[in-house]
């Protein structure tokens, strides 16, 4: 038999003016079950936990109800209170006699007579309350970070500093990412190599950082500090600890003609290869569908030239599982497919191309050795016309609905530097509108038009067109009502940046949530933007929306943060309200595990006694307490009602009900 | 002469609102502290979320004489637990208009969106629902006859 | 009919949400017929937004846009100014009481691919 005890709050006069906190006091004293009742004008206080603490001691109570204000206020409060008694504090409900009564009734017999109803409610809660222990899981004190670019490497960076261990899983051959391929970073115009490259070679010689070059995770498994993951090590066809890196295999390569991915198809490379100087590792990698030696057997001059012996046509993709308490997911992102947008002829002509083949055009290690030159014909461009907006903003379906919100910056940077370093070019950029919020972003886009006189045009590009070998770029001038035609030398297009797609394989193996656009989506727009619902991913960069390099880096040190906050624990406390299966009950048919949110639900096949030394295996469900976070989705969606949810059973909740339409 | 009076007492409805721990509860702790007021005759239960609410419970609260039963739950893309809204919208859906074909007038079920900071729009629902259902007076069907005789 | 009315005849008439239009001028970028428009497609939409039809109505525009629906194809918003300069043609021709459209006018054999406007509009036109 329970014994309660009932304590109702005056909180001053708050409560106690509007109910009658005695005749409320008074009145439970009969309740059948209710061994204690008392009232006291602040129950929170020191004194008032005091007479809690005494009354529960001295009256051997197993279960207590606070009439009190909200609990989301003192629930807390009162359950530290009854632990320091000695009873279990789940064993404590609030019933709240100020929110949802005393404050919002002005008769005072109206809210006497709910506020007795709202007390006996949770005396009928909590006679079903069953004590509750916080779970513990321990945590593997090593995080896994998706992606190798400047988000993944700064994460990395970061954990590994506050001395934890950290795998970089990068699907290229080299880290470094997007940004590798960048020239100069605005708003400084400071070189991007320079200030990347070194943070490749701090991941390289970090002893806590292992670099899992051209690999994919395959496979996760098991939850917050606990994941286990499959990572599949592509065959690169050379042994990554026997390459010294010395790219004589790229002189004698004979098959040259394999387009160059790191300079956006630009020029061509060597079937083996680095894919640039200061890559990380520093390790040639082949080109199977390029390679005359995989695809017809007979050549083999890279092994033969190899001082090191590092060539070896015969490896195969091998697979390494690892154990990870947290991950970071820094998947980056792509510029869009310009397929749909016939109208700049993006395939028709050779010298309309993206922003990030002009990267590639104006770096110093790029396919011109930085000597601005047009693709079509190597002839210096004499007008440069850029087009801003290519897909992004774009709600018609041909491209993205949302501004992908760097381009305003790179174009500024781009007119920047043509006219700093060919002052004889013409620039004219023709935008909707210019969007450069920012710490000297703004003056950094002004300093284009002011110092650099370039043209910026109010208005959109309609088409581009080649007539007899120059390109018209036709459009509005918007300020001044007039369609007009620029006859250009070379057209750059800012084309829109969408998720990496790989990012959605991620996204289904981490059971992170994705929204339309693929960005992944994160626990609170405002308070929790580095965390995925998934409890122990975190996200960084562009697979979360779309950002420049100080924001990525930003959010990649405070994913570190959130990971070495969870990495320094050697033990997690769980929520002990989670869902329970009914063994006996359970059918095995799957349905609580499709509508679990978290992928709390897995399915055991278990041997049951029938009773004259009979067993039987049948299916059932197993919540894993560590990743069920409580809703109660399952619950209702069992249909043979197997399932339940400590603290808020379907008991409890029914005598709850029960107690409310009493009359 | 002696004056016989009856005092035939006002018909006040019996409602049972379920609010998810997230948004709506937390909208009704708004309600009370920015003192928007609302009938008395509205008593919450607080669920983790509002996809906790088993139809089981509605027909319990209308078997046990409520007259009517309001859910409240994030509005939907804010939920706290992802999806867990989209399913009770689904769910209550189906068993509305189950509930109305025996019977049960589908303006005593509701399903409302309250966020955290919507106090206002907490009590003005409450105030909205109370007053449509004490239209539509006592609720009769269901009702367990028992629970009435045993008074 | 008052203003008002007419207003909203028009952007019922053209289909289009013109508040969803972001001023980027790509339609009057596009427009091959841009020097003959004394009104120009990307002013049709923001005009109608700010209710000066009256300025619509007059305009010369609507007899020399060829409907060839380059703006709309091209419109990042999914507007269609093309549909908007229609609506006021359509609003001027009814005003005149002459609809030029009649059924037994359009020939037997129509090409699917021609879009539904294009023959209305044209019609229209030619019958003024």
């Amino acid at each position: 038999m329970q014994r309660i005890g009932v304590f109702i709050c005056w909180c001053g006069s708050n409560i106690a003016a509007t109910v009658d906190v005695q005749k409320v006091a008074e009145v439970m004293k009969s309740e059948p079950g209710v061994v204690y009742s008392a009232d006291y004008q602040y129950m929170c206080s020191e004194n008032g936990q005091q007479l809690i603490k005494q009354a529960i001691k001295e009256h051997n109570l197993t279960g207590i109800v606070v009439g009190s204000c909200s609990p989301r206020m003192h629930e807390a409060t009162f359950r530290k209170t009854a632990e320091a008694a000695g009873l279990n504090p789940y064993m404590v409900e609030i019933a709240n006699i100020r929110e949802h009564c005393s404050w919002i009734h002005k008769d005072m017999d109206e809210a006497t007579e709910k506020a007795i109803i709202l007390v006996r409610t949770a005396i009928a809660k909590v006679k079903l309350n069953a004590p509750l222990m916080a779970g513990e899981s321990p945590v593997v004190k090593r995080a896994l970070v998706i992606g190798g670019g400047i988000a993944g490497i700064q994460a990395a960076l970061d954990i590994a500093d506050a001395g934890f261990e950290v795998d970089i899983v990068e699907k290229n051959a080299t880290i470094g990412g997007r940004m590798a391929q960048l020239d100069k970073t605005f708003p400084t115009l400071d070189c991007s190599a320079c200030i990347l490259t070194p943070k490749m070679v701090d991941c390289a010689q970090h002893e806590k950082i292992d670099i899992l070059s051209y690999s994919e995770v395959e496979e996760v498994k098991g939850f917050v500090g606990n994941f286990s993951v499959k990572i599949r090590r592509k065959a690169r066809y050379v042994d990554e600890t026997k390459c010294t890196g010395c790219k004589i295999c790229m002189e004698k390569c004979p098959s040259k003609k394999g387009l160059n991915s790191f300079n956006m198809d630009l020029n061509t490379r060597p079937a083996i290869h680095i894919p640039f100087a200061q890559a990380i590792p520093n390790v040639a990698v082949i080109d199977p569908e390029q390679c005359i030696k995989l695809k017809t057997g007979k050549c083999g001059i890279c092994q033969k030239f190899c001082g090191a012996g590092a060539i070896d046509y015969e490896q195969k993709d091998t697979f390494i599982e690892r154990e990870y308490g947290a991950i970071v997911v820094a998947t980056g992102y792509k510029p869009i497919n310009l397929d749909a947008f016939n109208e700049y002829g993006y395939n028709d002509n050779k010298d309309v191309i993206t922003s990030l083949e002009l990267e590639r055009l104006m770096n110093a290690a790029g396919p011109t050795n930085g000597v601005l030159l047009r693709p079509s014909d190597g002839e210096h461009p004499k007008v440069i016309t850029f087009i801003q907006c290519v897909g992004s903003r774009d709600s018609s379906g041909c491209g993205k609905p949302y501004c992908s919100k760097i381009c305003c910056m790179y174009t500024a940077k781009h007119a920047m530097l043509i006219r700093e370093k060919y002052p004889d070019t013409e620039v004219h950029v023709f935008y909707i509108d210019v969007r450069t919020p920012g710490k000297n972003y703004d003056e950094f886009y002004r300093r284009a038009v002011e110092q650099y006189g370039v043209d910026y045009i109010k208005g959109m590009v309609g088409k581009v067109y080649n007539e007899n070998g120059k390109l018209m770029v036709q459009g509005s001038n918007l300020i001044d009502n007039e369609q007009i035609t620029i006859e250009s030398d070379l057209v750059v297009l800012a084309a829109a940046i969408e998720p990496e797609p790989s990012v959605r394989k991620v996204a289904t193996l981490l059971t992170a949530s994705i929204d339309t656009n693929n960005f992944l989506t994160e626990s609170h727009a405002k308070l929790r933007p580095v965390e995925s619902p998934t409890a122990g991913v975190y996200l960084a960069g562009v697979c979360q929306g779309p950002k420049d390099i100080p924001e990525t880096v930003s959010q990649a040190s405070a994913c570190a943060a959130k990971v070495i906050g969870l990495l320094a624990k050697d033990k997690l406390k769980t929520n002990p309200c989670v869902a329970i299966p009914d063994e006996s009950m359970c059918n095995g048919c799957s349905q609580c595990a499709n509508v679990c949110a978290y992928g709390a639900i897995t399915y055991e096949n278990k041997e049951f006694r029938l009773g004259g030394g009979k067993t039987e295996i049948r299916r059932v469900a197993c919540v894993n307490p560590a990743v069920c976070q409580g809703c109660g989705a399952c619950t209702v969606t069992c249909p043979s009602g197997a399932m339940d949810l400590k603290g808020f059973s379907s008991k409890q909740i029914m005598s709850e009900v029960e107690a409310i339409c009493k009359k | 002469m002696q004056e016989v009076t009856t005092e035939k007492k006002e018909f006040t409805p019996n409602i049972v609102a379920f609010c998810c721990n997230w948004c709506s509860y937390a909208g009704a702790d708004l309600a009370g502290s920015s003192r928007l007021t609302y009938p008395a005759n509205v008593k919450i239960i607080r669920v983790p979320c509002s996809c906790r609410v088993n139809p089981m419970f509605v027909l319990k609260a209308f078997q046990q004489g409520a007259d009517g039963v309001i859910l409240c739950g994030c509005h939907p893309g804010d939920c706290h637990y992802v999806t867990g809204n989209y399913y009770t919208r689904r769910r209550m859906a189906l068993l509305f208009s189950f509930l109305n074909y025996m019977g049960i007038e589908k303006e005593r079920t509701r399903v409302e969106w309250v966020s955290a900071a919507e106090g206002a729009r907490f009590s003005a629902v409450m105030n909205d629902f109370v007053k449509t259902v004490t239209e539509l007076g006592e609720n009769k069907r269901l009702t367990d006859l028992r629970v009435k005789e045993g008074e | 009919m008052t203003k008002e009315e007419r207003i909203e005849n028009l952007n019922r008439l053209s289909g289009t949400d013109v508040r969803k239009c972001m001023k980027c001028g790509k339609c009057s970028g596009r427009c091959p017929a841009f020097k003959e428009m004394d009104i120009k497609p990307h002013q049709f939409v923001t005009m109608l937004g700010k209710g000066k039809i009256d300025e619509l109505l007059e305009s010369k525009a609507i007899w020399n846009c060829l409907s060839c629906m380059a703006c709309v194809e091209r419109c990042p918003r999914g507007v269609a100014p093309a549909a908007v300069i229609e609506a006021v043609r359509d609003t001027v021709v009814r005003m005149q009481g002459n609809n030029g459209i009649k059924a037994e006018d359009i020939p037997p054999i129509v090409d699917e691919l021609i879009p539904q406007q294009l023959l209305v509009s044209a019609y229209r036109k030619y019958n003024k």
